[in-house]
């Protein structure tokens, strides 16, 4: 009997958790807040699936209800990719070591 | 087009990118490295799909102009936020993940054909199930996020909202929750899908009213945990393996903040979440309010003595962001280290309303994060230090969560300041923090006082050095 594939991603997802788990206490206490906005930019991810979503519309309109939604999913993912990925830069080009010459 | 294989493959690579722009954060200089990566596994997640849907046609124009337009917002908000905005901004951004997530469900619900989940009124049920948990908790993560951003940005009250019956109420919705997915997998009802929605964006709203400002960064740390779990949802629906990494990361991510952040206050996590803590208890407070009599000085007075110590200790909290205080302080700092002080800084887990949000705020002054340590690296200096300087912080230095049992924040882990010879208290009254509890270190022989705004006692002290 063949495995379900959903049993693959279920590995995966499973797998996922650990890897995340031990990634994330390796995380130093100071970066904390540089870790939720770049777990925020990298959820976003999520992107993907509304790219989907908007093209679903058919070559005569490319608007309906459906691709309405994804369309909006498109942008609000887009806000955060930027706003996360850039605002984890800016916070991270702040931490700086103290100046040898002093 | 590419084939589904291949872009499983690269949905794959950009997933590994993404545990290593995670492991990045591991230090201060391999960060901006691991940035970097997120930033690539993104690009190809988001080219891969292209490639993968095939049609560059007008749909197609859209999609990219819905990228720039929210992009641009995006990348407008990151640069103009200011960096004590930081917790308002990431439960915003939380909320916007949720609804993505939601929006997605959706348009999923409403054309299943497109991704290749049945027809309409026939979705095939692994793939309707995943959907509704994923739409459900996004519309959770959605909704809380959005309180959470409004008590954090003071539009709403943080002080707590409690009404009778408002655990059995949740319990109630959160059951009903389970019993409208079971119902909607039966039936496919798009009606019960709506209903599913509209329930679940009830109960994130019921979730975090009952939850008190100062336990922000617990529900901060869940929210992001909840974004996560809300994407892997999504992940399975869609069967796209970028996306099932990223929430499990994501999801155990928040989760660990959360741990970390119960611990620091020495609560467990369901004690945070049935909320009301610092509204309850209020009676025993007011119930000993005996005048004690407290050394009160003036910024001279703080100057005279950290000019004659060889070791000074910061002890900043939240009131230090509220007053936004960090730039003042570093100056000052900068004037005690040219009299050959030695300074550093003690950051407790809990100060501020974010997990590192003082250590952010540190680092935009321009403090050397090797000058700032975490509460187990610096307790024991304490005994060693001649001046504690505590700004806007109060909770986190009482000694009483150490020696009265009766106490509410007993057993939590606090900064032995008490230790010091001496001890500067930036306050601006005698009022207690948010436990409703009275802070013994205001009355001791060898504390002083010093009641002002945090920004411009600094800047006076700083004067008199």
């Amino acid at each position: 009997m063949e495995i379900d594939p959903l049993i693959f991603r279920l590995s995966i997802f499973i797998l996922s958790i650990f890897v995340g788990y031990y990634v994330v206490w390796s995380v130093t206490p100071s970066l904390h807040t540089p870790l939720m906005s770049v777990t925020n930019a990298i959820s976003s991810v999520i992107i993907v699936g509304a790219i989907i979503a908007g093209l679903s519309g058919d070559s005569e309109s490319v608007f309906n209800t459906s691709s309405l939604f994804g369309f909006l999913a498109i942008a609000l993912a887009a806000i955060n990719i930027f706003g996360g990925f850039l605002v984890t830069q800016r916070m991270l080009a702040m931490y700086k070591k103290k100046k040898k010459d002093k | 087009m590419i084939s589904a294989n291949l872009s499983a493959i690269f949905y794959m690579v950009s997933g590994v990118l993404f545990i290593l722009a995670l492991r990045g954060l591991s230090s201060p200089e391999t960060s901006r490295q691991g940035n970097f990566f997120g930033i690539l596994g993104m690009i190809i997640a988001i080219t891969v799909t292209f490639l993968a849907t095939g049609s560059f046609s007008t749909g197609f124009i859209f999609v990219i102009i819905f990228i720039l337009v929210g992009g641009s917002v995006g990348a407008f908000i990151a640069y103009r936020i200011p960096m004590t905005a930081m917790p308002e901004l990431v439960a915003g951004f939380h909320s916007l993940v949720g609804l993505a997530a939601v929006f997605v469900a959706i348009s999923a619900f409403l054309n299943p054909e497109a991704f290749n989940l049945g027809k309409p009124g026939n979705i095939k049920l692994g793939s309707l199930i995943e959907m509704s948990i994923g739409a459900a908790v996004g519309a959770i993560t959605f909704s809380g996020s959005v309180i959470a951003f409004l008590k954090l940005q003071g539009i709403m009250s943080g002080s707590p909202i409690i009404f009778k019956g408002q655990h059995p109420l949740n319990a109630i919705i959160l059951v009903s929750i389970i019993v409208l997915i079971y119902m909607l997998c039966s039936t496919q009802s798009s009606n019960l899908f709506w209903i599913l929605l509209a329930v679940s964006f009830l109960i994130g709203f019921l979730l975090i009213i009952p939850i008190g400002g100062a336990d922000m960064p617990v529900v901060i740390s869940m929210l992001n945990s909840y974004s996560g779990w809300a994407a892997a949802g999504i992940g399975f629906t869609l069967e796209n393996t970028a996306l099932i990494i990223t929430g499990a990361l994501v999801g155990s991510s928040g989760a660990i903040l959360s741990y970390i952040m119960c611990k620091g206050m020495n609560r467990s996590f369901f004690n945070v979440i049935l909320g009301g803590f610092g509204a309850t208890e209020d009676t025993s407070s007011t119930v000993n309010k005996e005048q004690r009599p407290v050394k009160s000085g003036n910024a001279d007075d703080a100057a005279f003595l950290m000019k004659n110590a060889s070791s000074v200790i910061i002890v900043p909290g939240y009131g230090m962001a509220v007053a936004q205080a960090q730039h003042a302080l570093r100056e000052m700092v900068d004037t005690l280290k040219k009299n050959d002080i030695k300074v550093s800084y003690a950051i407790h887990p809990v100060a501020g309303r974010m997990p590192g949000h003082m250590n952010v705020l540190l680092a935009e002054a321009n403090v050397p994060y090797d000058e700032v340590f975490e509460l187990e690296e610096i307790n024991n200096d304490f005994a060693n230090a001649d001046v504690a300087f505590v700004i806007g912080a109060n909770d986190v230095t009482n000694p009483v969560a150490k020696t009265d049992p009766q106490s509410p924040i007993y057993g939590m882990p606090v900064l032995d300041v008490e230790k010091c010879k001496s001890v500067l208290f930036v306050k601006r009254s005698l009022s207690p923090g948010y436990a409703g509890i009275d802070n013994d270190l205001f009355y001791k022989e060898n504390t002083l006082m010093l009641f002002a705004d945090a920004k411009k006692m600094t800047e006076d002290i700083t004067k008199n050095l």
